[in-house]
């Protein structure tokens, strides 16, 4: 057993977890947030896709010991207050959320292409999520999905650079 | 056939304003917002106060007689609060009520390598792991059958020892015409062998479990299955238990494709451990054990011969069919009858016949998959087809047209066609494929194949023999102006509680977000068959429009009074009411809500439906039998690597007739995601275990998604979704199915392709580079003749 600090979706988070535990455990068990899935345990599906720092990790192949001191963020993190993120709202509008079950890791996934590379083509986004699996959509909605929020990124930088829109 | 009330209710494919409001739209699901924000509940995120973990104790032996179990070890670990064996849950059940050959956990007997033999709750994982490994099990080993010819001729002991037939699960020889003849005066004739391997629907959410008794004795079970109430029945008879003191809730469902219809052997073990714990358990089976409680696509060994006069007509098809079941029945007979019910249409033939034998082996049970039974022969049939077309040098989009049969219709099987748009699907890929441009004229070793199918919307009759409905929907308004739907359809991915809520509110003139929908939990809901054979969109689907429509009659008289007008006259849109001459006089619905609640009491209604009488008239021939029939046509392009053998596919371009569809957005999701299933089926996926006489006999070759090479994004092929819309006089607006049908093509399109790209006929699943290659030397040594490969694959 040993005592974690980090971030959890922005808060100040202490959690006592056995030492072999993985941070998908962590969050699904200590932390009650099961938005992560676990489709594998083992790092084949991507389901349990979150972010450390700001990247993309699985979390059942991270252990809860080395993400003390940083900061995590899980699917119930990418919306706030003011609504739904991007990526979420662009699954949503483009049909290509099925049973969902692989969504949260995607759509975690595919926030950090849209992040870094709003230009991606279509090569590059099947790239981005080659890590993630789905089971129902044939990915082709999921493509449409993360297309339109990489038009709406840069949408949104060119809005807040003062440019034309 | 017996005669039986019917309660068929369908109410024309008409909107029920002039235009549709909801029907139609691309709209979003009502529910995906639970999901796109993780707040949606799947049964593993469910933590109950106290809950206990269980695991199995699994069979280490294909094939073996257990002498004696020793559980005493595992209870005296700490932690540990229940075990069980097969002793304490004998009771026989199977999803089918004339195969019950399952018991929760080995009685006497393991018949695969992972079969269940004991369960164990304990504080958690690791401590009930632990346990497992304590139990003392001797076994007499035997010897396993592993080939299903083999199991055929052998069986001294068979795997069922109580089977009077031996290996033989199930046979099925049936006739229609007369096949003989017409082969022998037919002016071309193709036989050919054809091999289809077993492959897994592998959903990204492992089965899961969680059981909880009350105080008073009342039973929950959260799980994540695709058909609640057989699960309900079957535990009610396992348990011993009154079915009214059982409650079952499917949560929310990552995906299930037939992988979580059969009632499984977790769903009973973890009520007995939470029974005899005092405390609720979860059971979450790991993604290893998937692989094992299986229930996947059948492998097939067929044999195909089918005749063409020099016009072109098909004259006959006969088929013999060696079905490999694994160890149990599952929904097997059903298998049987599907390798060959389902093929008679959309090519037309008068004389017909199939042979079918389902036998057992010492492997993990195989069951109904996406297009259930009638993928594999589906395969044979259209490269068949082909294989024709190329012989009389017609096109093969052409031969199907010139075969293609009309709508309203008998199949030689005796079952009837009402709505079908297969011709305009043919159309439809052969435009938007370019296929004129295409066909004999790609570059070498490019090349473009087509295939057709047709598949059921539900099955005409309910496993268990019945007079009560397919379908039964519940719906209340109230007067804050909103319509909640009661349904027990179970939401797998596809979207039925968005078809439920698009419908009632289409009915009632609701916007989406006036209407919840309450699922899948039986205290709750009215009893809905659930989530297979296509079965929800057009049998809940009727049930939902009837519920709505009773109530949409009482709005519109209170309404009317208030207006002065004839009920006719009311229009019911977008969350209003109003007279259809003058939309200044409304009301909100919240109001005419409230008037019809004060002029008709309380405000609810019950929708059922159930089918008509359909199928032919011979032992079997209510099997196959649907209301209506979906078609689909399939084209692919592919390109073919010589020095390699890796076929890789470029695109498939899929029209599908759905009858209406509802929601066209979760039409294409389900047109895309069976292709992409099926082309994984070829080349990619294998479920498959190890044989002969090793250590490893009877072990899943690839138990994980990695090594089962689940297709990732830079696997899947471009897909394209056309939809074609013939109008069904059975389905709710005229809509048929949507989820199965778009499989079908996928497979024998690319085989087709893969001729037209470098002229081999590939036969034999899955096409490996290494099969593919030998194809190609094989083909190159016999000069370009174009003549099967047979020895190849
Ligand atoms: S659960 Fe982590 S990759 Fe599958
Ligand atoms: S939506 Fe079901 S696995 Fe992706």
């Amino acid at each position: 057993m040993r005592i974690l600090h980090f971030q959890l979706n922005g808060d100040d988070a202490e959690v006592a977890a056995p030492d072999h535990w993985t941070l998908l455990e962590v969050v699904r068990y200590r932390a009650g947030l099961t938005g992560s899935k676990q489709g594998c345990d083992k790092g084949d599906c991507g389901a349990c896709t979150v972010h450390v720092d700001g990247r993309s990790v699985l979390s059942c192949l991270t252990l809860a010991a080395d993400i003390d001191g940083r900061q995590v963020t899980t699917i119930e993190g990418l919306s706030n207050v003011d609504g739904l993120d991007v990526v979420q709202d662009c699954f949503d509008g483009a049909g290509a959320l099925q049973c969902g079950f692989c969504q949260p890791g995607m759509m975690m996934a595919a926030r950090q292409l849209v992040t870094e590379n709003p230009e991606a083509t279509r090569e590059e986004i099947k790239e981005a999520l080659a890590s993630n699996l789905c089971r129902c959509t044939g990915y082709t909605k999921i493509y449409q999905a993360v297309e339109e929020a990489c038009r709406r990124q840069r949408q949104c930088t060119t809005e807040r650079a003062g440019g034309a829109p | 056939m017996n005669e039986r009330k019917s309660i068929n209710r369908t109410h024309g494919p008409d909107a029920p304003f002039g235009e549709f409001s909801r029907v139609g739209k691309r709209a979003r699901k009502v529910d995906s917002m639970a999901v796109a924000t993780g707040q949606a509940m799947y049964t593993d995120d469910i933590q109950l106060p106290r809950m206990l973990h269980g695991k199995f104790l699994r069979s280490p032996h294909a094939h073996a007689r257990i002498r004696s179990i020793d559980t005493s070890r595992a209870e005296a670990l700490p932690g540990v609060h229940a075990v069980v064996t097969g002793s304490e849950l004998p009771v026989a059940y199977g999803v089918i009520p004339w195969t019950e050959d399952e018991t929760a956990l080995a009685v006497d007997k393991v018949r695969f390598v992972g079969d269940e033999v004991a369960a164990v709750a304990a504080i958690d994982e690791d401590t009930a792991s632990a346990a497992v490994r304590l139990i003392d099990v001797d076994y007499e080993v035997l010897e396993p059958y592993f080939d299903p010819q083999d199991a055929l001729v052998h069986h001294e002991p068979a795997i069922h020892e109580g089977n009077r037939k031996g290996n033989i699960s199930k046979h099925v020889l049936l006739e229609f015409g007369g096949v003989d003849e017409a082969m022998a005066a037919s002016e071309v004739l193709i036989e050919d062998d054809y091999a289809f391997h077993g492959t897994a629907h592998a959903p990204i959410e492992p089965h899961c479990a969680i059981a909880r008794w009350s105080g008073d004795g009342v039973l929950t079970l959260w799980s994540s299955t695709q058909i609640p109430h057989y699960v309900h029945r079957l535990l009610a008879s396992v348990l011993g238990l009154p079915a009214h003191r059982i409650r079952v809730i499917q949560p929310y469902l990552g995906g299930a494709f037939g992988g979580k219809s059969d009632p499984f052997s977790h769903e009973f073990c973890v009520a007995l451990l939470a029974k005899k714990a005092g405390r609720p358990v979860k059971m979450l089976l790991t993604r290893e054990e998937t692989f094992y409680t299986h229930r996947g696509r059948h492998p097939m060994q067929m044999h195909f011969r089918t005749g063409c006069d020099a016009k072109g007509r098909i004259t006959a098809v006969d088929s013999k069919i060696l079905i490999d079941g694994g160890s149990y029945s599952s929904f097997g007979l059903v298998t049987t009858y599907y390798s060959g019910q389902l093929l008679c249409g959309p090519s037309d033939f008068p004389n017909y016949r199939f042979d079918s034998t389902r036998v057992f082996t010492n492997k993990p049970p195989c069951g109904p998959k996406r297009g259930h039974g009638s993928v594999q022969p589906r395969f044979a049939l259209e490269i068949q087809l082909d294989r024709m077309a190329t012989q009389l040098g017609l096109d093969p989009i052409e031969f199907r047209r010139i075969n293609c049969q009309s709508e309203n219709t008998q199949t030689v099987n005796g079952q009837t066609v009402t709505s079908n748009g297969f011709l305009q699907c043919l159309d439809a890929v052969e435009e938007a494929s370019g296929w004129k441009k295409k066909r004999g004229k790609l570059p070498p070793n490019r090349g473009i194949g087509i295939a057709g199918s047709m598949y059921i919307s539900g099955t005409n009759y309910c496993v268990y023999p019945n007079d009560m409905p397919q379908a039964g929907i519940l719906v209340k308004l109230d007067r804050s102006g909103l319509a909640t739907v009661f349904t027990g359809t179970s939401d797998i991915g596809q979207g039925c509680t968005s078809v439920m809520a698009t419908l009632v509110a289409e009915e009632l003139g609701l916007r989406l977000d006036q209407v919840r929908v309450v699922t899948s939990d039986s205290d709750l809901c009215p009893v809905d068959l659930g989530a297979y054979s296509s079965r929800i969109t057009l049998m809940a689907g009727n049930a939902a429009v009837d519920a709505g429509r009773k109530l949409r009659k009482q709005v519109q008289e209170a309404v009317a009074e208030k207006l002065e007008i004839a009920p006719g006259q009311v229009m019911l849109a977008d969350g209003f009411a109003f007279d259809r001459e003058d939309g200044d006089r409304r009301f909100t619905t919240q109001e005419a809500f409230q008037f019809a609640e004060a002029k008709f009491e309380t405000l609810s209604a019950s929708g059922s439906y159930n089918t008509p009488e359909r199928g032919g008239d011979y032992r079997g021939g209510t099997i196959g039998a649907s209301p209506a029939y979906s078609f689909t046509a399939h084209v692919a392009e592919v390109e073919v690597d010589p020095e390699t053998g890796d076929v890789h596919v470029h695109k498939l371009w899929i029209a599908h007739d759905c009858g209406r569809a509802i929601s066209p957005v979760q039409v294409e999701g389900q047109i895309e995601g069976s292709t992409y299933m099926g082309v994984a089926e070829v080349q990619l996926e294998h479920h498959e275990v190890y044989t002969g006489e090793t250590a490893e006999a009877g072990l899943h070759m690839r138990p994980s998604l990695l090594e089962y090479t689940l297709p990732t994004t830079l696997d899947t092929p471009e897909l394209e979704a056309l939809i074609v819309e013939s109008i069904d006089p059975e389905g709710p607006y005229g809509a048929k199915e949507a989820g199965e049908g778009p499989l079908h093509g996928s497979l024998p399109a690319v085989a087709n392709a893969i001729y037209d790209a470098c002229g081999i006929w590939m036969t034999k699943l899955p096409f490996t580079p290494g099969k593919v290659l030998a194809a190609l030397k094989a083909h190159q040594a016999a000069g370009s003749s174009g003549a099967p490969n047979e020895g190849a694959n």
